[in-house]
């Protein structure tokens, strides 16, 4: 079988999936107390704008038709349109969206570079002091809220110390690298707990495993013994944790886009909601679903693409 | 095989620990149950530790930092900082902990009927599971939040119809495990219903993993509290809450940088002495397995 | 054939090696004491039960022990040098040009994400010099002399896709690559099938002899190490207990664990009469029994054999024994003779 033909399976297996992810986006609305249209126009409701709504979002008609209406539209890229704006929220969404993966990306990368040598540093000796320093680290990061770490970086970092811009994306690749450096830090030491866990847990499983005793026979050197042995064998499980927690990376990012005023997709969604603005809220997380079943796929390549011994074959 | 296979190992054999002995000896857990015994100490009696009012104003006294009169100062409205962060603690915590029962309980019912029965209900009780688990955690929160309108009722809701799939999911591992063992067979065999079966025999055996995360989940719904009041989602003012504390003290920060970090700090302190618990009883209950 | 050693003189010389681990129960000795030379060309099996410190032995001359154990005392002299004081890097340059070690578990022991070839030249790329190409050269002509078919597609297999007798011969490979003059086998027949082990234990043994090389062979199983060694060396918790040609020990065993051992092997030559194990357990190495720590499931035992820890001693030319009543084994062995 062959690595395209991996992926397209599980693409399939992932529509059923997907399409809960709208059914569920598309219930938010009717989650909401009373007339959905009334309550979102808010103060602005009138009597013609409630009708107008109804009428957009067919809330007259019976929930499968509703449904329909609403795949129907999206199929062909319609998310509707956004209240507060004006514009199609497709197009929003699009605009937000880079600034949104750019932070994701960075902080996936930040994130890597803190954990494995800290993973690295602790489990190299066990319940050492340096094993039992690192191991604090998690337990102060899980319980640490991100808002408030973002704040604290960018009171110090940013305004007093001014090392970094306070708000916003810059301009130019080097612009945005050093305008969202502190977001960035922000969601990856979020990140750091769960994967400085995992990656200590399996580095110590994989160095008390037979091959590697081999490998030490052999008179294999420290560094290449790492590499090669080590750290190869040790990111295989660490790459699942970390896709079962990229919900969290994504989330992170929400509030962090707040606090920084970056322009991705979380702060458009939170606008929004102060906005009342529906339709963009609804497309956003919608987006965001999607995105994490993508990023679920990725991981299972990538898994697969590591583990010989699971392959393409299943 | 040879026949020169005599008796085990000689010397370094550890015998399996009996599962409630020695929960003292647990440094984490010791060390974790003591500090949470502190903070709740200190956040339900409140009215014994401090004698200010949480939600008095006293615009005379704005902002003023450590005192004797104020020991951690007070906000721009002249309100104690020390009170409002235990009473905050109080709505925080007291919100945090009932929180965690509901999708406890949902999803442990939900993983035991995937676990046990298989099949049909399986498939759909894990594909619910799937949907749920492709949204990011705060995004839906939040989405429900906004949808069902501000306040502690709506982050009941919330957290419910989000938090039970990690029960679910734990538990049933765990029955699926269990359901194998002999003594399901014998209860089996012996004619009792299912649902005894379940009820009696399987939940008491795998309920302790699902125990010790829950003890992480208090930690995330404490998170996710805090990070909605601080977006005005959450609890609502004059209510005192950690996360409004933050959210009020923010323009202050470069010169009063309490008012934002304490509660913060009050957060962190709170995680981490849960999970010390948490990591304390999974070492005691599965040891060697940290 | 290359010329190893001096010969007379022991190539590898273990001088009252004693092992200690670090455990939940209090310090178990492990390795208590143990002397050992092997000279070059030769193979020596050591054998006894689980636990005996046998494997622990090993490891430490190679100095791959486990973290929770350390060499509290005696010497490995290899060549001159003694190896437990020698540095990290120094010991590293030793392992596989000079000594090599083959392990039990061939599915754990390589490792499950790397291709089996440059495993195999892994060892030649670090000690040899050998460049990519070359390392690989050479891993497909010792898959070759180990038998491994078609070894230059092989060379891109991962480990899982071998049977258990081919993955031992993989490790026989990584053990031969960078021309040891000593090999470390640690029970490598255990885990394979009978025909399977019959078959690498050819191997080996032809390996070796084309090369000159010596073997310490570790094993639980007599017939094996009568198969494959000349010398053998018994061991009971943590020590040796006796020590001689192979032919010789298993023939007129001099201390009574071996001939428990001798009694309760199935042999497939003689019928015996019936199996005979041997009675107890082997005693906790936190608190060994005082004075012979066999003496316990002994039925020979005496007074004194409960008051002094016997050492090896020389009871003929190349024979030693730790008994103090050796020649009652002996007695036994006529007696049985004549029963038959």
């Amino acid at each position: 079988m062959g690595r395209m033909t991996f992926v397209i399976r599980r693409l399939l297996l992932l529509i059923p999936t997907a399409v809960g992810v709208t059914i569920i986006a598309f219930f938010l609305i009717h989650l909401i107390p009373g007339d959905p249209a009334a309550t979102i126009l808010g103060i602005h409701a009138t009597p013609k704008r409630i009708a107008l709504l109804h009428q957009q979002w067919g809330l007259n008609r019976p929930l499968a038709s509703q449904y329909w209406l609403f795949m129907d539209r999206l199929v062909h890229g319609n998310l509707g349109q956004s209240l507060y704006y004006g514009v199609p929220v497709w197009g929003l969404i699009t605009s937000h969206l880079p600034t949104t993966l750019w932070l994701i990306v960075y902080a996936g990368v930040l994130g890597v570079v803190i954990s494995v040598p800290l993973a690295m540093i602790a489990a190299s000796r066990k319940d050492a002091v340096r094993d039992h320093i690192v191991r604090v680290v998690p337990l102060l990061g899980l319980g640490m809220p991100a808002f408030w770490l973002a704040l604290i970086l960018q009171s110090e970092l940013a305004v007093r110390l001014q090392l970094f811009p306070v708000t916003g994306y810059g301009s130019g690749p080097l612009g945005h690298l050093h305008a969202m450096f502190l977001p960035a830090l922000t969601v990856a030491v979020a990140l750091c707990p769960v994967v400085i866990r995992s990656l200590r847990a399996s580095m110590l499983n994989v160095l008390g495993a037979d091959y590697i005793t081999t490998a030490r026979a052999k008179g294999v050197p420290g560094h290449r013994l790492f590499v090669r042995h080590v750290l190869r064998n040790a990111v295989i499980p660490a790459v699942t944790v970390l896709g079962i927690n990229i919900g969290f990376l994504v989330g992170g990012t929400v509030i962090v886009e707040q606090v920084f005023a970056l322009p991705g997709i979380g702060n458009l969604m939170i606008n929004s909601i102060f906005q009342r603005d529906f339709p963009v809220v609804q497309g956003v997380a919608l987006v965001f679903g999607i995105m994490v079943v993508l990023v679920n796929l990725l991981t299972d390549v990538a898994y697969a693409s590591l583990d010989p011994r699971v392959r393409f074959d299943r | 095989m040879s026949a020169i296979s005599l008796a085990g190992t000689a010397g370094t054999a550890e015998r399996a620990q009996p599962r409630r002995a020695r929960w003292y000896r647990q440094p984490a857990l010791l060390a974790g149950a003591v500090l949470l015994a502190i903070i709740l100490f200190m956040v339900i009696g409140a009215p014994l530790v401090t004698s200010y009012n949480p939600d008095t104003q006293n615009l005379n006294a704005t902002l003023q930092g450590i005192s004797g009169q104020h020991w951690l100062g007070t906000d721009q409205e002249g309100r104690d900082t020390f009170t409002r962060l235990l009473y905050g603690g109080r709505t925080d915590l007291q919100i945090a902990f009932l929180a965690v029962l509901f999708p406890f309980v949902l999803g442990t019912i939900l993983g035991s009927l995937a676990g046990y029965f298989g099949g049909w209900v399986d498939i759909i009780i894990m594909r619910l599971v799937d949907i749920v688990v492709a949204f990011p955690f705060f995004v839906l929160i939040i989405a429900l939040v906004f949808v069902l309108g501000p306040g502690p009722r709506s982050i009941y809701i919330a957290i419910t119809l989000v938090g039970w799939v990690s029960y679910a999911r734990i538990i049933r591992g765990e029955i699926l495990v269990a359901k194998r063992q002999e003594y399901v067979l014998a209860a089996q065999s012996g004619g009792l219903s299912n649902l005894r079966i379940m009820a009696r025999h399987l939940l008491p055996n795998v309920i302790t993993q699902a125990i010790i995360y829950a003890m992480s989940d208090i930690v995330q719904d404490i998170l996710a509290i805090v990070t909605l009041s601080y977006l005005g989602l959450g609890i609502q003012p004059p209510t005192p809450d950690w996360g409004t504390m933050i959210s009020d003290g923010q323009n202050f920060l470069t010169t009063h940088w309490q008012l934002t970090t304490i509660p913060g700090i009050a957060v962190i302190i709170t995680g981490l002495a849960l999970s010390l618990i948490g990591d304390g009883l999974a070492d005691l209950l599965r040891p060697g397995q940290s | 054939m290359s010329e190893r050693g001096v010969p007379g003189q022991a190539m590898l010389e273990v001088d009252d090696l004693r092992v200690q681990i670090a455990t939940r129960r209090g310090i178990v000795r492990a390795v208590d004491g143990v002397s050992l030379e092997v000279e070059a060309g030769e193979a020596v099996g050591l054998v006894g039960e689980s636990g005996s410190g046998k494997s622990m032995t090993l490891r430490a001359i190679l100095g791959v022990l486990p973290p929770e154990a350390t060499i509290t005392s005696g010497r490995v002299v290899l060549d001159g040098a003694d190896l437990v004081e020698l540095p990290r890097a120094q010991l590293n340059k030793i392992r596989g040009p000079k000594i090599a070690m083959i392990f039990q578990e061939p599915m754990s022991a390589l490792n499950p994400v790397m291709r089996v070839g440059p495993q195999i030249a892994e060892g030649p790329q670090v000690h040899l010099g050998m460049n990519r190409a070359r390392a690989a050269e050479r891993a497909v002509e010792l898959m070759r002399r180990v038998g491994i078919p078609d070894p230059e597609r092989r060379f891109r297999s991962y480990p899982h896709e071998f049977s258990g007798g081919m993955r031992q011969r993989v490790m026989i490979a990584i053990a031969l690559s960078c021309d040891p003059e000593l090999i470390l086998c640690d029970e490598p027949t255990t885990a394979l099938d009978v025909t399977i082990q019959d078959q690498i234990l050819r191997l080996l043994a032809r390996l070796c002899r084309e090369s000159n090389t010596s073997l310490v062979f570790v094993t639980h199983d007599l017939p094996v190490v009568a198969q494959v060694c000349r010398q053998l060396a018994v061991m009971y918790a943590g020590q040796i207990v006796e020590r001689g040609t192979v032919q010789d020990v298993l023939t007129r065993p001099c201390h009574p664990y071996t001939l428990g051992l001798v009694r309760s092997a199935p042999d497939v030559d003689h019928v015996r009469a019936s199996l005979v194990p041997i009675p107890g357990a082997p005693p906790s190495l936190v608190h060994p029994p005082a004075g012979c720590r066999f003496h316990p499931r002994c039925k020979f035992a005496e007074e004194d054999c409960t008051v002094t820890d016997p050492r090896l001693r020389m009871i003929d030319a190349h024979r030693s024994t730790a008994c103090l009543h050796f020649e009652r084994c002996l007695d036994e062995l006529r007696t049985e003779g004549a029963d038959r």
